[in-house]
């Protein structure tokens, strides 16, 4: 979508492909406020059309149209406006709607937020221009995700299965490794049998800290080539994180669908999104909503998030992981608060675990992955998962809730079982979820969670069906005579 | 209206301006909304055909000659200058066979017709007609000619689906005496009979969407809308003709619990709206209903049902009208004389979809930014529920159940959706996060939700679940509430502290919690509970209180009662398959008996 692209004969991308009047320009502006140019008694503009804005002495800028209207068209301008003076500046309202060069070709390379390469490297040259804002998939196409990807966590695979086609965000704190636990996700995350599969990744507003070690990670895992890094930085300007989804999931979706690709996105940080959707409502003097936040925020999100999927006929997906800092550690904050509402899903970190060195600090009790039940059991993963993971799950619980209460009776207070469950709250923490760096396989971490259901009496076991249990049992001996462990 | 419609668009059509002729172009786009000039004959929600793509829109305001539109498809492309055609009246859906099954956009357009014409991902400017034009559907009268009829009155029937008969009606505001009907095969839009004035009644029929369908008259609740859930018919019980509000924080159980109605609940037809939620909860419904048998019928599900979907990534304005489209829908076969359930998912995301046109309008914004008609709007909504006796002849019964979810932000219930919600609907299931975290599921608050229907439905119970439904009922809602007294005192001096009958008090309580009102929806044997399995579960639990309390009475002690029988007896019961079941009352019978002293 750099220049050069939106130059290039014959690629042009007419705005809704009617009849669109053909580049017009207009020797300047009439007033500028914040990332916004006002642009007085303009004919025949068209909504989300593409401007360029020329300053003299200065670098082209990128624009979109917000409000087209005959006596004041608002232009949301997409790079800093510092130094931008409205009426000496020349406004080219292009006819095409913004577009981002899409291809196989882009693996392997990294852009910034607007899709300008950043690797040194020319322009690439693509398959084709996509516009950006993407279309909404008919949900009569959709099929349901149903097929699971293994990430290696066992809080994730075990207990929160990821599945192809679904958007799970990672519900980090400040100070958290939500990024680093979303790049063990992306190095664990193969496509089985060989499927091609890619990974995109959309910093927004991360530091140059953060985007190295991401990037490291990659690379040290051998997964670059299949990589596009669509990299906006804590200093580039906050307006670009706005498109900068955009531009990557329309790489996503032309590689899914047109390319038959396993697509992983992955997003970080969206809440340094959501304050840039904030600061232009400001600017545009909208009624705020909720903590400042627009209103219409559950719908911006919604365009991006509702961009994971798995269509009819056609071979790829599309599953997104976004990072999120809840603000204050605060899940009911208006950012986790919507995501929550709108993805499948969160995995949600904790403080606590990160605190005592665990690693990964994941919370299993407020995290959920929605989509669970159609990515495991026989066929997809081991039959008994469902009564593996409720009991797991249940067990903890029980024993949070007992930790709770030993904090204030002490744990002579406690019912026998809630005193086995607490004992068992503690193994569950360190041994299956803290399994520190290193992927573990299903079959591991399905183990190393029936080592600890076992650990208990199986009255406490009331989710495991008798069947499931003797299964267990009949295998675990057979194991034994074979000369495995007890 | 629809006449007036036309002269309207012939008058802006020859509107002058500065002496010049000029057509409606439009002179602003900004969101879902687009401005036009001139409009001077323009009327409130006439529909309107926007720019050279002819996109659907819907007048929203009218200003001298300039008409501002809500447009229900993407705006984005349209340029200030593209032309903008009126049409007739308002937005108006096509009503006949063939709706059963279907799945329609938030105006009434099939979406599988719309992918045919842009393919896998929505472009705006598609044409589809609601109703197959083609299909043609056997039609047998049951009137003859000669009779007079009027507004509602049954002309024949069609067989839409395996299990349900289409009565055609004649349409609100038409009479006259028949000169013409016959039998044979026809497509919706023929004409089946014919008034002495000429008037052709056809197989289909229109009707605007925000107006509520006229009915005779109003009739009491008197019978259950069955969910085969427990906590909602033991507890919160909604009659037939109720309106319900589904509020809870995200990842509570709204949609499973409307995915769950809808595919159990006792009804002729379902409705699932999906208003601003998600896509691929909608492929999960296209995926699983067709499969799913309806439990009383044994015909494939999705014969009874219609969707609208409008998922968050669609038109906001079309968000807006999907509840209106569901609406109309499930007042036509309830005017058929139908037991119809509505469900929509959510009510919050229609609210804001208002909310973002009236902030565009720049409205003066009420509570957190709504516009202050939000409560009179949801309210109207919610009216349209009712159970009601049908216009014409001969009589029918119809009712329309509404059950709508609704999303507070940050699962905080004093918002203006929830409390407007609470205002009319007749019941309040409320879900509560605590619950959902721990895998309690439905996460219904027992000690926050009500029904104004439970007296209502309670002989009703009593004679088809058991007896002493009502006094079980009113001894479960007392040891629940007693429990939390407890369990807050527990939390205090520790559960050792307590004495015997407090202990039992929490262990019975427990059981009923985790084995009467908790449900999966995802288990085989339980997704449904009927309503003899209901009571037998609760009133074999409220035994065992009684049964215990009475040993410990006796000066047994509570350590030498054998409970964990009972509750191995009743967990297994709840997850009994069909062939088990006799076997596991038995048990559970034995269980409870073996606690008397
Ligand atoms: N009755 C149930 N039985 C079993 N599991 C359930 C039940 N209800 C909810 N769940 C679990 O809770 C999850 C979230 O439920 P659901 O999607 O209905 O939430 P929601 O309230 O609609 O959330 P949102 O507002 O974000 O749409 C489900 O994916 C499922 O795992
Ligand atoms: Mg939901």
């Amino acid at each position: 979508m750099c220049l050069s692209a939106l130059d290039r004969a014959g690629a042009r991308t007419r705005v809704g492909g009617t009849m669109m009047p053909l580049p017009r320009v207009h020797p300047g502006a009439a007033a500028a406020a914040g990332p916004l140019v006002f642009l007085r008694a303009s004919r025949k503009v068209a909504l989300g059309e593409w401007v360029i804005l020329r300053a003299p002495g200065q670098a082209p800028r990128r624009g979109q149209v917000v409000d087209a209207a005959e006596d004041m068209t608002v232009i949301q301008v997409l790079e800093e406006t510092a130094g931008l003076a409205p009426t000496l500046t020349e406004l080219t309202l292009t006819g095409e709607v913004p577009a981002v060069t899409v291809g196989r070709e882009l693996l392997g390379r990294a852009f910034d937020g607007l899709g300008r390469p950043l690797d040194g490297l020319p322009d690439p040259v693509g398959d084709a221009l996509a516009p950006l804002t993407g279309r909404a998939m008919n949900p009569s196409r959709r099929v349901s995700p149903y097929a699971f990807i293994e990430t290696g966590l066992s809080a994730i695979d075990g207990l929160n299965t990821l599945v192809r086609g679904q958007k799970l965000p990672l519900f980090s704190g400040p100070g958290l490794p939500g990024l680093e636990i979303a790049a063990q996700i992306v190095e664990g995350a193969r496509a089985p049998r060989g499927e091609p599969f890619a990974v995109i990744f959309v910093g927004l507003g991360i530091t140059a800290r953060e985007r190295d070690a991401f990037v490291r990670r990659l690379e040290a895992s051998g997964a670059m080539e299949r990589t596009i890094l669509y990299l906006n930085e804590a200093r580039d300007p906050t307006i670009e994180r706005l498109l900068a989804p955009r531009v990557a999931l329309t790489a996503a979706e032309h590689l899914a669908f047109e390319h038959a690709t396993h697509v992983l996105v992955v997003m970080a940080d969206l809440t340094h999104y959501c304050e840039a959707l904030r600061e232009i409502g400001a600017a545009r003097e909208e009624i705020p909503g909720r903590r400042g936040y627009p209103g219409y925020m559950y719908t911006d999100l919604a365009a991006i998030l509702e961009r994971a999927g798995v269509l009819a006929g056609r071979e790829g997906s599309v599953t997104q992981i976004p990072v999120l800092t809840m603000p204050d550690d605060d899940i009911t904050h208006p950012i986790p608060d919507l995501t929550g509402y709108i993805a499948e899903g969160q995995l949600v970190l904790s403080r606590e675990l990160h605190r005592r060195g665990l690693f990964p600090p994941l919370d299993v009790l407020p995290s959920l992955s929605r989509l669970m039940n159609a990515g495991i059991g026989a066929g997809k993963t081991v039959p008994e998962h469902r009564e593996w993971a409720d009991q797991l799950y249940a067990l903890y619980a029980r024993g949070r809730e007992a930790r709770l209460m030993a904090a204030i009776v002490g744990e002579g207070g406690l019912h026998d079982a809630d005193r086995r469950a607490l004992g068992f709250a503690e193994r569950f923490e360190k041994e299956f979820v803290a399994q520190g760096r290193d992927g573990r396989a299903l079959a591991q971490t399905i183990e190393s969670g029936w080592r600890l259901l076992e650990s208990m009496p199986r009255d406490d076991l009331v989710r495991i069906r008798e069947a499931t249990w003797k299964a267990r049992r009949a295998a675990a001996g057979a194991t034994v005579r074979a000369g495995g462990r007890a | 209206m629809s006449r007036a419609g036309s002269v309207s668009e012939a008058a802006a059509a020859v509107a002058t301006r500065g002496g010049e002729l000029t057509s409606p172009r439009l002179v602003r786009v900004a969101g879902a909304l687009a401005t036009a000039r001139p409009m001077p004959a323009a009327a409130l929600y006439q529909l309107v055909h926007v720019g050279a793509r002819r996109l659907l829109g819907e007048v929203v305001r009218v200003q001298g000659d300039t008409a501002t539109i809500q447009v229900y498809e993407d705006t984005t492309g349209l340029w200030t200058g593209e032309p903008v055609t009126a049409t007739g009246g308002p937005l108006r859906l096509e009503l006949g066979p063939g709706l059963l099954g279907s799945v329609l956009d938030g105006v009434g357009r099939p979406l599988a017709r719309i992918a045919e014409a842009t393919g896998d991902f929505i472009a705006p400017g598609a044409v589809a007609p609601t109703l197959d034009p083609q299909r043609r559907w056997t039609f047998e009268p049951t009137i003859q000619v000669g009779a007079t009829v009027s507004a509602g009155d049954v002309l024949g029937r069609v067989q839409e689906s395996p299990g349900l008969e289409h009565r055609v009606l004649v349409p609100p505001d038409t009479r006259g005496v028949i000169t013409r009907i016959e039998a044979g095969d026809f497509r919706v839009s023929d004409a089946v009979a014919h008034l002495e004035d000429g008037t052709a009644l056809a197989l289909s029929q229109r009707w605007p969407v925000r107006l509520a369908r006229p009915a005779a008259r109003r009739l009491p609740a008197e019978t259950p809308f069955v969910t085969g859930q427990r906590v909602l018919d033991f507890l919160f019980p909604v009659a037939e003709g109720g309106s319900v509000a589904v509020p809870g924080g995200f990842g509570t159980g709204k949609t499973v619990i409307e995915q769950t109605l809808a595919k159990y609940a006792w009804a002729d037809v379902i409705v699932f709206i999906g208003c601003g939620e998600r896509g691929n909860e909608m492929a999960e419904v296209l995926t699983e209903f067709p499969q799913l048998r309806d439990p009383r019928t044994g015909r494939s599900l999705l014969d009874r049902t219609v969707l609208v979907v409008n998922t968050s990534n669609m038109p906001v304005a079309a968000r807006e009208s999907s509840v209106y489209v569901g609406m109309t829908i499930a007042e036509y076969y309830r005017d058929m004389g139908y037991r119809v359930a509505l469900m929509a998912d959510s009510l919050s995301r229609w609210a804001e979809a208002l909310r973002e046109v009236s902030a565009r309008l720049q409205e003066m914004p009420g509570e957190e930014g709504y516009p202050t008609y939000l409560a009179n709007r949801l309210a109207s909504f919610y009216e349209r529920a009712g159970r009601v006796q049908a216009l014409g002849r001969p009589q029918r019964t119809g009712a329309l159940t509404v059950i709508g979810a609704v999303s507070p932000p940050g699962g905080d219930f004093s918002e203006p959706v929830t409390q407007a919600a609470l205002r009319v609907a007749g019941a309040l299931w409320a879900l509560d996060p605590e619950l959902a975290r721990q895998r309690h599921f439905p996460a219904v608050d027992w000690r926050l939700s009500y029904s104004l229907h439970a007296d209502a439905t309670e002989p009703w119970f009593r004679e088809h679940g058991g007896e002493a439904w009502p006094e079980v009922r009113r001894g479960a809602l007392e040891l629940l509430e007693r429990e939390a007294e407890l369990r807050e005192i527990a939390g205090l001096v520790g559960a050792e502290a307590l004495q015997d009958p407090e202990r039992l008090l929490l262990d019975v309580a427990r059981d009923l919690r985790e084995v009467v009102l908790a449900q999966s929806a995802f288990a085989p044997n339980d997704a449904f509970s009927t309503v003899t399995k209901t009571y037998l579960l609760a009133q074999l639990s409220m035994s065992t209180y009684q049964s215990a309390a009475r040993a410990l009475a006796a000066g047994i002690s509570l350590d030498t009662l054998n409970l964990a029988r009972v509750r191995r007896a009743l967990v297994a019961l709840k997850t009994a398959a069909p062939e088990e079941w006799d076997a596991g009352v038995a048990e559970a019978r034995a269980a409870v008996g073996e606690l008397t002293p």
